[in-house]
């Protein structure tokens, strides 16, 4: 009897052992493909503290690019920085800040009246709703010329802004959806019998409830914005209108990027970065309060 | 006034811009590409664009090599990701959620100069650019639509289960091929439609990692647009046409996960 129950203790040891062993090979695992997906990020960052035109030659350690990024221009070589580089970023965070803010709208209304839709009609709406998604950038931005053309619509800021609306929208809907089926269908009905306007209604009934979903919606919208390419170069025209990434990709085929790129590009990965870490703790915090 | 409060107060009605909005937007441009396709410059009809592309051998033999890269792409980052998922989701994590940010985070850096750091890191190190460079750059761009939704349906599944199969005698590998592997196919689906399409359509990246010596299916699309003029145009439509039927074909496979969520859940 004895020497079954320490030789199943062995055995559970030596699995123990093993599982530990299987872990730690995990997560080393896991770590390096970490350090692969982020060495190019860290090299963009290690290289905005040297001045050299070109990416991975280091000659020295200054934060001059970061100056010349803010002064807009080169203070020792009284060269300015490109100045499509300032108006570029001004467009893309425009056009991300109008697409999303017009899709969270246009996407919480859909949402609410696909959900109270009947099951035929929301199938289809659901698929048309998902086109988008699916599309690929290249598809959606030559449909959407080809549109723009047809009709002898000039192009330039509105129709980019309707074209990343048209890719935005379908997340906005689906992070709304969620929150509609958890809520409570009667109260929308008790605040109008109650005798709230259906204006009221959406605003201090429907709004609350929804609101998490929408805040999701918007922020998924602006990212999806910002980093676009294939729709934006497609509808932006050749009026000069550019965006960050239409920037970086005409710069690309010049040949050489502008230095200021890295700093410009540090700084928002550590914005997004920090931005991210506080809505996770919060989202965590808020877990744990219910 | 009541009729018009009633219509208001009916919340179908309130995704109809919507349904405006996407079949002007959505539906007449996808229509336009098949107007545009089956149309020469002059607005006749005329399948000659397609005729044109089954004689050029060049057009066929891009779309062929776009497939292949694709696919091995795609193959290289289930191989590579599926573990990493697996891994993420049965290991015991003090923060599961940060370490599946860690891998979402790239993603928030512009695609295109993630893109030219990693032609920097094949240059450093001297390495040429070419299909190696393309094919780990695109990778390294879709590998973490590969590991969320594998992730997301691997930490959904029900551990009873697995413990349940340990209970009726399968060893670990029974264990995997049998209850695991299974339960996952959702997410591996999603994952190879969310790399494939996106891979099989791209028209920047090679080029930014090729120096331009490897023409992919889609930049073929993107010059008949852009350099090749409004001559090119109905031509561009038919190659166009063509990759929205691979598209509408690899979309198939996603059908059997109703979680369409999978990106919005990013955040």
């Amino acid at each position: 009897m004895t020497t079954t129950f320490s030789s199943a203790q062995i055995e559970a040891q030596n699995r123990a052992r093993r599982l530990r062993a299987k872990q730690v090979g995990g997560q080393a695992y896991l770590w390096l493909l970490l350090v692969v997906l982020y060495a190019p990020i860290l090299l963009i960052i290690i290289f905005s503290f040297t001045k050299s035109k070109v990416l991975g030659n280091w000659t020295g350690f200054t934060i001059q690019l970061y100056e010349n990024l803010f002064t807009g221009y080169d203070a020792t070589t009284q060269v300015r920085v490109d100045p499509n580089l300032y108006r570029a970023v001004f467009f893309t965070f425009l056009i991300a800040l109008i697409a999303a803010t017009v899709s969270t709208i246009l996407g919480t209304l859909a949402a609410i009246g696909i959900f109270n839709m009947k099951q035929k009609a929301r199938r289809s709406i659901q698929f048309l709703n998902s086109i988008p998604m699916i599309n690929p950038d290249i598809l959606t931005g030559i449909s959407l010329f080809l549109l723009f053309v047809f009709f002898g619509i000039s192009r330039g800021l509105t129709t980019v802004c309707i074209a990343h609306i048209v890719f935005c929208t379908p997340y906005v809907v689906l992070s709304v959806m969620p929150r509609l089926t958890k809520m409570n269908p009667n109260i929308y009905e008790a605040a109008l019998d109650l005798g709230a306007t259906p204006m009221q209604a959406l605003r201090k009934v429907l709004m609350p409830e929804l609101w998490p979903g929408m805040v999701s919606g918007f922020i998924l919208a602006l990212t999806l914005s910002i980093d676009d390419f294939g729709v934006t170069f497609f509808t932006k025209g050749s009026g000069g209108l550019e965006t960050l990434s239409t920037f970086i990709y005409a710069d690309a085929r010049k040949g050489g990027l502008t230095p200021e790129l890295r700093p410009l590009f540090s700084l928002i990965f550590i914005v997004t970065l920090v931005l991210l870490i506080a809505i996770n703790i919060r989202a965590a915090k808020q877990k744990k309060n219910k | 006034m009541n009729k018009l409060s009633s219509l208001f107060g009916s919340r179908r009605t309130w995704a109809w811009p919507y349904v405006l909005f996407l079949i002007l937007f959505v539906v007449l441009p996808l229509l336009l590409i098949v107007y545009y396709a089956f149309t020469d410059h002059s607005g006749s009809f005329t399948i000659m664009n397609f005729v044109k592309f089954f004689h050029t051998s060049e057009a066929i033999n891009t779309l062929v090599y776009s497939l292949a890269i694709a696919m091995i792409t795609t193959i290289v980052c289930l191989l590579l990701g599926y573990p990493a998922a697996y891994i993420m989701a049965t290991a015991e994590f003090k923060t599961p959620a940060v370490m599946a940010m860690l891998f979402i985070l790239p993603m928030w850096i512009n695609f295109l100069l993630r893109t030219l750091a990693t032609v920097e890191l094949f240059n450093m190190f001297g390495l040429p650019l070419g299909e190696g460079a393309l094919i780990f750059g695109m990778c390294y761009d879709y590998l973490p639509f590969m590991i969320y939704p594998i992730y997301n349906t691997l930490q959904k599944m029900d551990r009873s289960l697995i413990e349940a199969a340990e209970d009726l005698g399968a060893n670990r590998r029974e264990v995997f091929v049998k209850v695991i592997l299974p339960l996952s196919v959702s997410g591996i689906y999603s994952g190879i439609v969310m790399v494939f399409m996106p891979t099989v359509s791209t028209f920047a990246i090679a080029e930014l990692l090729t120096h331009n010596k490897i023409t992919l299916f889609g930049s073929l699309i993107q010059r008949s647009f852009g350099e090749g003029g409004i001559t090119m145009w109905n031509y561009g439509a038919a190659l166009s046409l063509i990759m929205l039927l691979i598209i509408a074909l690899t979309s198939f496979f996603d059908q059997g996960d109703s979680d369409d969520s999978q990106k919005s859940g990013i955040i």
